[in-house]
């Protein structure tokens, strides 16, 4: 990278990439991969996820990773965002609810609200 | 011998007198009579977790939880899931249903932490879409290396790693230092018990971190930058290295960035865990390869530091600000804040509060708002005593003062002070004359032992206290106290012995009763401190069920069924388990 102009195309083709839009993918999920997150258990909840995405064959679907929102109370910690609407927080999310989020939220696109958690804050 | 398959079976005293014993029994028989005793191996152990639900075990390979059995139950476990192979479902333990979670208070403002929770940390196109290197862009090609201090000066930071010193000054001085190179630091040696910010922001966004060293470094005139992290944040150290290099791959590291003719490129050096290393001059010896031991000071690190040449050393929360500060503008970042403590700092909250994490709010918020409307009050409904900032060298700081601004004079005006962002909440039941010993067994472990008002001073107060606590203190120990913190302050060369006396000193300041009770009148008023209470049985309430008797550890109670039972005060070791066991409350605490 040689200039500004470069580092703001660079940041032009990253900002379209996080877009969810289209065919590629439709959904972004987010797994909190901190040290609190993995010692609650977000290896394991990463792999069931990922397990549940392929075993169903979603294919528009990014996984990916962030770090640490300060609610370690609630680790493992992920967020599903579905289009252009709001990305929301699910709570304690073990293995085992991981699958049930991913099918319930991205198969059946039914709401999950007894596991989400507010972080509203300004910033 | 190998066996297909263990069982372990909970041991608890709960679970011994919710039936535990006949349980094991019973499986034990069952196994035996269906030939089974070679194949499956029945291992007690302390306990499994679920001691109200007992009597419980778990089978493995399946690691099949079982909960609330009977003998009959233990029949048909063996039976189907042992023999057959089959789990018994209904008898499976069951996870309740999760309470609600509340809703965090949107008093917390990120600046810091924005970008935790949206980027990959691994991805430096993630952090680049969301306005990353842009601010390191715009100084190297538009600013000199004193505009950037003039702004970082209107911005007004001051140092986040505990002392609150102006950024802006400390650059200044490395930038006017004569040296035939310049170093910049990254201090990321966490080592506050219970403080986990920097880790956060190295695991959550490690570009905020490199990019705020390399404006450092063009401000002051640096090339080499290194970031000294302790070994036991792993995850923070993989997460860094993968951060430089991309950084590197994409020249925002290394030589001519930007084509503007300066050259950058960062190291990592790893601690080996020692607490005092986080003070700057120990940091320095450390990553030249010597012992960790702090230096006189001055001459300070912007003039002779690091091999002796110029450097500067920031914190890893004040190096994240700065590329904020930076796009944002000055004004912006001097908007929040107190006049004198501009912006926002991130605090660990830990201890009796119901909500325990990290938050980030701009600076002048008050103890109450961060305790109540944040950390949801303190837990259990229980009454706020006193909370301790600063981390092991700061002070606790008591009820009275709930409505005190968190910034860096108000804290250090009440004896205790900012630190790195350790917040612990104490609550009624914790022992003020127990938590200064607490601190001080820290600080006497990790003193590097230079100096000798450190080395052996804490030593002498740290047994002082032992001895309080120990319910044999003497008049005169407090004044020993008071001498020997004044000694070791004004003794010692670094922060560490400077600081160490300071929970003794605050806990003095406020809870110099509780000093006097245990001193005195041998009473431990928050009943803590093992050799100043006593459990005793109120002959009116007991109903002589002899749970107490059959669960005490020593054999220390005696009475015969239906009878008032008695606690020999000789032979109790006031572990506690007799008070929990009680189905009628009958023993108490004195």
């Amino acid at each position: 990278m040689k200039n500004l102009a470069e580092l703001r195309k660079i940041k032009e083709r990253a900002l379209q990439r996080r877009q969810l839009s289209g065919e590629e993918a439709r959904a972004r999920v987010t797994v909190a991969m901190g040290t609190c997150g993995i010692a609650a258990g977000a290896r394991n909840t990463m792999k069931a996820i990922l397990a549940e995405i392929e075993q169903r064959q979603i294919k528009d679907v990014v996984v990916t990773q962030t770090g640490c929102i300060g609610l370690c109370e609630y680790e493992p910690l992920v967020k599903i965002q579905v289009g252009a609407e709001e990305p929301i927080w699910y709570g304690k999310i073990d293995a085992a609810r991981a699958a049930t989020l991913i099918a319930k939220r991205l198969i059946d696109g039914q709401p999950v609200t007894e596991w989400e958690v507010q972080t509203t804050h300004t910033s | 011998m190998v066996y297909r398959a263990h069982v372990l079976i909970s041991g608890s005293p709960q679970c011994i007198d919710l039936g535990a014993r006949e349980v094991k029994a019973t499986l034990l028989e069952e196994l035996a009579a269906l030939g089974l005793a070679n194949e499956v191996q029945v291992m007690e152990v302390s306990t499994l977790g679920h001691d109200e639900q007992g009597p419980e075990l778990v089978i493995y390979p399946e690691g099949t939880q079982y909960v609330d059995l009977t003998a009959d139950d233990m029949r048909l476990i063996v039976a189907e899931h042992l023999l057959k192979g089959r789990p018994v479902e209904k008898l499976t333990y069951q996870e309740p249903p999760s309470e609600p979670l509340p809703p965090p208070s949107a008093k917390e403002v990120r600046v810091v932490l924005d970008n935790i929770g949206k980027i990959d940390p691994e991805n430096i196109d993630d952090y680049i879409a969301l306005d990353g290197y842009i601010a390191l862009g715009e100084v190297l090609s538009t600013m000199a290396p004193d505009d950037v201090i003039a702004e970082m000066k209107k911005s007004g930071l001051r140092g986040r790693g505990g002392a609150g010193f102006p950024t802006w000054l400390k650059w200044t001085f490395a930038r006017r230092a004569e040296s035939e190179q310049k170093f910049v630091i990254c201090n990321a040696d966490e080592g506050d018990p219970g403080a986990f910010m920097n880790r956060r922001v190295l695991e959550g966004d490690p570009h905020a971190v490199l990019e705020g060293m390399a404006i450092a470094a063009y401000a002051i005139g640096a090339q080499q930058g290194y970031i000294y992290v302790r070994a036991e944040y792993p995850i923070a150290i993989k997460i860094l290295r993968t951060a430089i290099n991309q950084a590197r791959e994409y020249g925002l590291l290394g030589k001519n960035i930007f084509e503007s003719g300066f050259d950058f490129d960062i190291e990592i050096r790893m601690g080996a865990g020692a607490f005092v290393c986080g003070e700057e001059t120990a940091l320095m010896q450390s990553i030249e390869g010597k012992r960790g031991m702090p230096l006189t000071r001055p001459p300070y690190p912007a003039n002779s530091g690091l091999w002796g040449d110029s450097t500067n050393i920031n914190n890893v929360e004040t190096l994240a600000n700065v590329p904020k500060i930076l796009r944002r503008g000055a004004e912006w970042f001097a908007s929040m804040g107190t006049e004198k403590s501009k912006g926002t700092k991130t605090f660990a909250i830990a201890g009796k509060v119901a909500r325990t994490g990290l938050i980030e709010v701009p600076l002048g918020m008050t103890i109450r708002e961060i305790v109540y409307d944040i950390g949801g009050g303190v837990l259990n409904g229980k009454k706020f005593k006193a909370v301790q900032t600063g981390g092991p060298m700061g002070g606790c700081i008591p009820e009275k003062y709930l409505d005190l601004p968190v910034d860096y004079e108000s804290l250090a005006g009440v004896g205790s002070m900012m630190g790195s962002g350790g917040f612990v909440v104490m609550d009624e039941d914790t022992c003020m004359v127990d938590i200064a010993r607490f601190f001080m067994e820290f600080t006497q472990d990790e003193s590097c032992g230079k100096c000798v008002p450190c080395r052996v001073g804490t030593r002498r107060m740290l047994e002082i206290l032992e001895r309080i606590c120990a319910g044999e203190g003497k008049p005169g120990d407090i004044e020993t106290l008071e001498g020997l913190a004044t000694y070791i302050q004004d003794g010692s060369l670094c922060g560490l012995g400077q600081g160490a006396p300071n929970p003794v000193l605050s806990t003095l300041k406020y809870f110099r009763d509780e000093y006097e009770a245990h001193i005195y009148d041998k009473k431990c008023p928050a009943k803590v401190c093992k050799g100043l209470i006593e459990f005793t049985i109120d002959p009116e309430a007991c109903i002589g069920c002899t749970r107490c008797a059959r669960n005490c550890p020593v054999n220390a109670i005696s009475g015969k069924p239906k009878e008032t039972h008695v606690i020999d005060p000789e032979v109790c070791i006031r572990c506690g388990i007799c008070a929990q066991v009680c189905p009628v409350d009958a023993v108490h605490v004195e």
